[in-house]
């Protein structure tokens, strides 16, 4: 781990939160002006793990880059799959049948479920706690056990195509969803009591990191950061998409803007996706899971179209301009984790290390989607 | 040549297996309490701890051992060469010589001295110079932050943990621990941390040593020390190989003399809790039961914040122990 | 002063409360999986690397060389080729290799064939001490191989 040490008029030194540390899950350089223990300045250098993966889009068929979708965040993958796939839907002027719809908001709010445990154990591990990790971990085994048996894959699921998904559901999946979706409402108070009751943590949490709502409009910050700030945006809501209308549920929003708030609003929207499941499998119709017709090397008409969705760690929006051809012209991949990022260097100011480091983690960051 | 006296030959044999004994039950207390802190948080995670090494993992530290005996020593450029390898020496030795006062049963004790509370915690301040000069020694930023804050923990947290004790010896007249424990025979009712009719208060100071216990051994909730998320290795960033096994052994060392203190004092030594028979068996389990609580809590819960830190200790734990010690001198005082 | 005695006393017990919780789970049995010693069941889908079906009549591949998975492949991992004996309707494959360094294991090879050629494997314990061997991989040998 490198150090530069530099002496400004102000006594202050630049310390590097380097490429590796344990804190920034995954290749994150945050060079660090700090006054003592107080952060000044929280510059962040990113671009470790770039890929060029809107380059490729423009290099590949549209159905070639479909393993790439999954490969940005990794962590709630279905989501950026679902955006592009949305995207050349929109574009190609295809309509996928009622099931595969269904089908797809229920697998995307399981990767939910999965990404936000995740989130909780890592944030618990920034802040000192390694139990709960492992039993949310545990939890989160059993929905990729659940994602297993229908798409084959753990964590880059490539499972849905233009104008449906690969492959049908059975009725193991669906009773094992059931049982899950119970076990994990019997496991939320001892998530609360163990965590959220907890004086350390809330001590760590409360007050800590305020990202007022004004600065997340500054910067274009989304997802859980901006509904823990009182705004209350969510794209399944303002701008809606799939089957979403046909179903009821809510919108966590919490006013305080700080780091409980946050863990708050993750933590509902755990419980709002089990509501959606639920009746996702109450009204799932019968039928095919794949639009009929659909050209095995698609060239959608010239167009030029964008598409959001509610990913788990913000808006993830596809922007993909045609020109005819079976290659895009153009792909801009609209990622949450860069806004949400961005957020860091305003917020962070004046704040003790430790305090900048909690308000990193509860951003809910994933380095390879902000490098993409 | 004159003759050497009977009982001088016999003092020196008794003083040597002393010296070899505390030395092997520390160093293997240290090494398998450094297995237990795997295996124990594997029962509480769903998962196996080490099994592969020996049946149950049992040749762990061993593995440990020869692992860290094998790494290369390096001394950073520009480090202070002395100091950096004075300071692993200087936790480790206080932590060891704390031993030679510590009765173990009614018969073991190197040595019983009359103020042997007061030589444990005035060696017991020692550890911190040790882990200061390491962090500083290192030429790192990093441990030199984490050295502050060791200072600062260490100083706030001597405090209560010196006013519980002050209490404790009103109650009990004298520093000699041998007495200590000889004054908590017969039934747990008996025991110090039970004693109600020396003062209401007085469980609550046995959890305010417990806590200062865990936080002058730096063990989470209180490690910022080596805060690993933040910090790294904090102040033992720069140590490799032994060096980095020294501050380790002294760490388990620090809890095994905090546990041992802890059932000498408050928990009636080595007598039964019904009074039937006394020995080393009961020393020894409540003190491996007090090291149990001491790696259960830092698998719990999170690390506290610096700030909070000290104010739990100076505006919670101190005018407890101050409440504490006005309590008892009142009660004392009145029967 | 009376918040002050409230925060502490609730701060005690939420601690003891998550002590009492880690303490219940030292009461169940582990749920990790003792690899390699125990191993764990694979569904019926799991996407180990491709390999060729066999036709169980004559035991030849079923592959008849269309090149329609070579051309779906995102990266260009799959080689194959064939020639058409003397007699035959269709195409046989002489050479088909697999580049799995570079397989991403995203299945559009397996979607794409209309004559039931390909399918996953479940292998997952893959080890070697040379790249070619899995950077040429021969899934005429190795069906074979594993069929045997």
């Amino acid at each position: 781990m490198s150090i530069e040490a530099q002496t400004i008029h102000r006594e202050t030194f630049v310390l590097n939160l380097g490429p590796q540390h344990p804190a920034t899950h995954g290749v994150l350089r945050i060079k660090l002006t700090m006054n003592g223990e107080y952060v000044e300045d929280a510059d962040p250098v990113i671009g470790y793990g770039h890929r060029m993966q809107e380059k490729m889009g423009e290099n590949r068929t549209y159905a070639k880059f479909l393993p790439n979708t999954a490969r940005m965040d990794y962590v709630a993958a279905l989501f950026n799959t679902h955006g592009y796939v949305c995207a050349v839907e929109r574009l190609a002027g295809i309509t996928v049948p009622d099931r595969a719809e269904y089908i797809r908001v229920i697998t995307a709010e399981l990767n939910r479920i999965a990404s936000h445990l995740l989130w909780v154990g890592a944030f618990l591990i920034d802040l000192g706690g390694f139990t709960p990790l492992l039993y949310t971990f545990d939890d989160r085994e059993q929905i990729l056990d659940l994602l297993e048996s229908i798409t084959g894959a753990r964590l880059t699921f490539c499972y849905y195509r233009f104008g449906g998904v690969c492959n049908d559901i059975d009725e193991q999946f669906i009773s094992g969803t059931r049982a899950f979706i119970a076990r994990l409402h019997s496991r939320m108070p001892m998530y609360h009591a163990l965590i959220t009751q907890n004086i350390i943590f809330r001590k760590r949490c409360e007050g800590i990191g305020p990202i007022p709502a004004e600065t997340c409009r500054k910067y274009g910050g989304s997802g859980p950061v901006l509904r823990g700030s009182g705004v209350s945006y969510d794209v399944r809501k303002n701008e809606p998409y799939s089957i979403y209308p046909r179903l009821d549920f809510n919108i966590p929003v919490y006013q305080e803007c700080d780091c409980t708030a946050r863990y708050k609003v993750r933590m509902d929207e755990m419980v709002e996706s089990m509501r959606i499941i639920e009746q996702s499998l109450d009204q799932l119709p019968a039928g095919p899971v794949m639009a009929e017709k659909v050209p095995k090397l698609l060239k959608p008409p010239k167009g030029d179209c964008y598409f959001n969705v509610e990913s788990a760690r913000g808006v993830f929006g596809v922007r993909l301009v045609s020109d005819g051809t079976d290659k895009a012209y153009r792909l801009k991949l609209r990622s949450p984790c860069f806004s949400n990022l961005s957020l860091f260097r305003d917020c962070s100011r004046g704040m003790l290390m430790a305090d900048a480091l909690a308000l990193l983690g509860s951003l809910d960051l994933v380095i390879p989607d902000i490098d993409r | 040549m004159m003759a050497i006296p009977k009982d001088l030959i016999m003092e020196l044999v008794r003083i040597v297996l002393y010296v070899v004994g505390f030395l092997a039950f520390i160093a293997v207390n240290a090494a398998y309490l450094s297995l237990l802190e795997r295996k124990v948080p594997s029962w509480f995670q769903l998962r196996y701890g080490p099994k592969e090494v020996g049946p149950w993992g049992l040749l762990q530290p061993v593995a440990d051992g020869i692992k860290l005996c094998a790494k290369q020593l390096l001394v950073q450029k520009g480090a202070d060469v002395a100091l950096f390898k004075l300071a692993p020496a200087m936790v480790v030795i206080p932590a060891i010589m704390s031993a030679v006062t510590l009765p173990f049963s009614e018969t073991i004790v190197a040595r019983n001295i009359d103020l042997g509370l007061l030589l444990i915690f005035s060696l017991s301040s020692i550890h911190v110079i040790g882990t200061m000069l390491g962090g500083w020694a290192s030429c790192n930023k990093y441990s030199g932050i984490a050295a502050a804050r060791v200072v600062a923990q260490n100083i706030a947290y001597e405090i209560p943990l010196l006013l519980v004790m002050v209490s404790l010896v009103m109650v009990t007249h004298t520093f000699n621990l041998h007495e200590i424990v000889n004054g908590q025979a017969g039934g747990f009712w008996h025991w110090n941390a039970f004693r109600l009719t020396a003062s209401p208060l007085m469980p609550a100071a046995f959890i305010i040593y417990f806590i200062c216990m865990l936080a002058e051994a730096n063990r989470a909730p209180f490690d910022m020390l080596e805060a690993e998320s933040e910090l790294v290795a904090g102040a033992f960033t720069e140590y490799s190989g032994m060096g980095f096994g020294l501050f380790f052994i002294a760490e388990y060392a620090n809890i095994v003399v905090g546990c041992s203190l802890g059932t000498i004092l408050f928990l009636g030594g080595w007598h039964c809790p019904f009074g039937l028979l006394p020995g080393l068996h009961w020393f020894l389990i409540k003190m491996y039961f007090l090291c149990f609580m001491v790696i259960w809590v830092r698998w719990s819960f999170p690390r506290t914040q610096f700030y909070g830190l000290l104010n739990l200790s100076w505006k919670i734990l101190i005018p407890f122990a101050l409440a504490h010690l006005v309590l008892t001198s009142i009660m004392l005082k009145l029967l | 002063m009376w918040n002050y005695l409230k925060e502490i006393i609730t701060g005690s017990w939420s601690l003891c409360v998550g002590m009492w919780i880690v303490l219940r789970h030292a009461f169940r049995r582990p749920v990790t999986v003792q690899y390699p010693y125990q191993s764990v069941k694979l569904p019926a889908r799991y996407r180990g690397h491709i390999q060729l079906k066999f036709d169980p009549a004559t035991g030849n591949p079923k592959c008849i060389v269309c090149m329609a998975c070579q051309r779906a492949c995102p990266s260009n991992c799959i080689a194959l080729d064939g020639v058409k004996p003397e007699g035959a309707t269709r195409k046989v494959p002489t050479q088909y290799s697999l580049n799995f360094t570079t397989c991403s294991l995203c299945g559009l090879c397996v979607e794409s064939c209309n004559f039931d050629a390909l399918e996953f494997s479940k292998e997952y314990n893959l080890t070697s001490q040379h790249k070619k061997d899995y950077q040429m991989m021969d899934l005429l040998t190795y069906g074979r191989e594993a069929k045997k």
